[in-house]
């Protein structure tokens, strides 16, 4: 078959880098989607690309994956060129998206066994890979039926199986957990990260920043279509610095008094509050538990618990977008 | 294009054809759609209105068929319109966008998958037709070639749909705008009643209406006398719709994406 030996990853031609974008722009209408955005993953990691709904990061995966082209700059994946090279970089990728994209007449295997057809992987390799991807991902005895009759799970899955097919050697999934349940998450990532293991690149993007923690090696920051702050986890949890304290109010209602009180501790942004609980960044001084609690007690504010913990990725991009990623999320969806 | 390119998307071409045949047998409305309603329209028609329809120098079941499989090749677009509006709204377009396959597959393919269903269609309706006495009166030549327009006005309509289904906001509204379009054409032309009993303004759109043509140019084809109309405005008219429509449509598509 044409193109055969084109779907395969080879080692020998995989570059370092994996993807790379420079000076990638796109608006729609009045709306800047992508806004001059940089980007260099390097081959044999997951990156994951954090930011609310609307930040720019579904359209970012469009570009890179060829869906959609930019206004200006260029991008490079698997060492091909997103416009002139198209056709090759397709053949070198494997997407799964936000909706499941599964036919839902078809069965599991059709799916799968239509996928490396349109890969160009022949007819008996297609159906063994199809058998092969239906195993792993725990799909064997349901492959036989059409897609329709799944749970949400199993057609991510079924998804996930599909990108998966011609194993790509760069691998996007834009947001592939989103909507699942715990035990469907969990599974996906160990399916994710088995990837990597085998030599693939991941580019995820997701809004739960639990994910990116537990899974990416590196992750850029985007909102409004620019990239805001990218790193390792570990290096944007260092730079916004130190640790936060979380006290748990014996009284809901003394919020306010709280944040009053806590305030001169905090470091760069006030102390926060939900619901029973107020947060706050402090820069490592020894004795500022007691500090805390002592102020809190001396302004009548009783207490449940107290504790000092080291920042997540929600305390980074709450720091850095000025608003929390759910809070993000819901303002774009009004 | 290479020869290995279009060899390429004759495959791709074939494999989204497959795909899209596979769909129907389970997907039992659209099966449905396809199968007992035409046969329930002939036998409405024949034993209903068919009574009070005088159709001089015809049994009125034999100057039915052609226009009532005319009208249902015409809908067959439909299953297009649905098809690939419900692609691009759960996100398959961009899979399909993703893959190294040829870009005109999935059209090609999708429309290719009408032409297998209006062929289907009509080999039932034509056996209905023939249970309750409806014969051919030309040579199997003729009959082919009668066959073969109205599969190619059936292709230039799956394109029109095409459009539409890339066009709309959900597939039953791609449906709606459809039905919309292709009943008033239906109706009001020669597919059941003679043009000559409808009222003057009705009757000059009914003449120049290219369903008109068509099923003038069938029942030459399928009965000879009476019937005498010329084969090639037929021809014409499906190959002109596609000439328009499949470019409208693939631009449609290149631009298309589920956001």
């Amino acid at each position: 078959m044409a193109g055969h030996q084109d779907v395969r990853p080879d080692a020998t031609v995989t570059p370092d880098v994996a993807i790379e974008a420079q000076g990638l722009s796109k608006s729609f209408g009045e709306v800047r989607a992508l806004d001059d955005v940089d980007l260099t993953v390097p081959a044999g990691i997951v990156y994951g690309l954090l930011g609310p709904n609307g930040a720019g990061k579904t359209t970012l995966v469009k570009v890179l994956t060829t869906l959609i082209q930019a206004d200006s700059g260029s991008a490079r994946v698997a060492g091909h060129d997103v416009e002139e090279d198209a056709a090759i970089l397709r053949s070198r990728i494997g997407l799964a998206g936000q909706y499941a994209a599964v036919d839902e007449n078809l069965t599991g295997f059709e799916n799968l066994e239509m996928v490396g057809r349109l890969y160009h992987m022949g007819k008996g390799p297609s159906k063994e890979r199809a058998t092969q991807l239906l195993e792993r991902f725990d799909l064997a005895e349901a492959g036989g039926r059409p897609v329709k009759t799944y749970s949400g799970g199993m057609r991510r899955r079924l998804d996930l199986a599909a990108a998966l097919v011609a194993r790509p050697p760069v691998l996007f999934l834009d947001e592939p957990t989103t909507g699942l349940d715990p035990r469907s998450r969990i599974g996906l990532w160990e399916t994710i990260e088995a990837r990597v293991e085998a030599g693939s690149t991941v580019l995820l993007t997701t809004q739960y920043l639990d994910e990116a923690d537990r899974l990416a090696d590196r992750v850029a920051v985007i909102d409004h279509g620019r990239v805001i702050a990218e790193g390792t986890p570990e290096e944007l949890k260092d730079r916004i610095g130190g640790e936060c304290i979380e006290v748990s109010l014996a009284d809901g209602e003394a919020g306010e008094d709280a944040v009053a009180a806590l305030g001169p501790l905090a470091d760069g942004q006030p102390p926060r509050v939900e619901g029973r609980t107020v947060s706050l960044n402090v820069r490592g001084r020894t004795g500022l538990v007691v500090e805390a609690v002592r102020r809190l007690d001396a302004a009548g504010v009783g207490i449940e618990d107290i504790a000092v913990r080291r920042p997540t990725l929600d305390d980074v991009f709450l720091t850095l977008t000025g608003r929390a990623a759910e809070e993000a999320e819901e303002e774009q969806a009004a | 294009m290479s020869t290995a390119s279009i060899r390429t998307a004759t495959a791709d071409t074939l494999v989204i054809t497959r795909r899209n045949l596979l769909r129907i047998p389970r997907a039992p409305d659209l099966l449905i759609g396809f199968t007992v309603q035409p046969v329930m329209f002939v036998l409405l028609f024949v034993y209903v209105f068919g009574g009070a329809i005088q159709t001089p120098g015809y049994d009125y079941v034999d100057f039915l068929m052609p226009g009532i499989i005319t009208q249902t090749i015409a809908f067959g677009g439909y299953l297009t319109a649905v098809g690939l509006n419900e692609d691009l709204r759960k996100g398959l377009m961009d899979r399909f966008r993703s893959l190294p396959m040829a870009r005109s597959a999935v059209l090609a393919g999708r429309t290719m998958a009408d032409v297998v269903m209006n062929m289907l269609a009509t080999t039932l309706m034509l056996g209905v037709g023939y249970a309750i006495g409806f014969r051919f009166a030309t040579s199997v030549p003729e009959i082919l070639a009668g066959i073969a327009i109205l599969l190619l006005f059936g292709y230039a309509f799956s394109w029109i749909f095409a459009l539409m289904g890339l066009l709309s906001s959900s597939p039953e509204s791609a449906g709606a705008l459809g039905f919309l379009i292709v009943f008033p054409l239906t109706f009001v032309s020669s597919a059941f009643v003679p043009v000559e009993s409808m009222p003057d303004g009705l009757q000059a759109f009914a003449e120049h209406n290219p369903f008109t043509i068509v099923v003038d140019a069938v029942r030459t084809l399928f009965l000879g006398p009476p019937a005498d109309y010329a084969v090639w405005p037929a021809v014409a008219w499906s190959v002109g719709l596609v000439a328009v429509f499949a470019p409208l449509a693939v631009w449609r598509y290149r631009r298309a994406s589920s956001t």
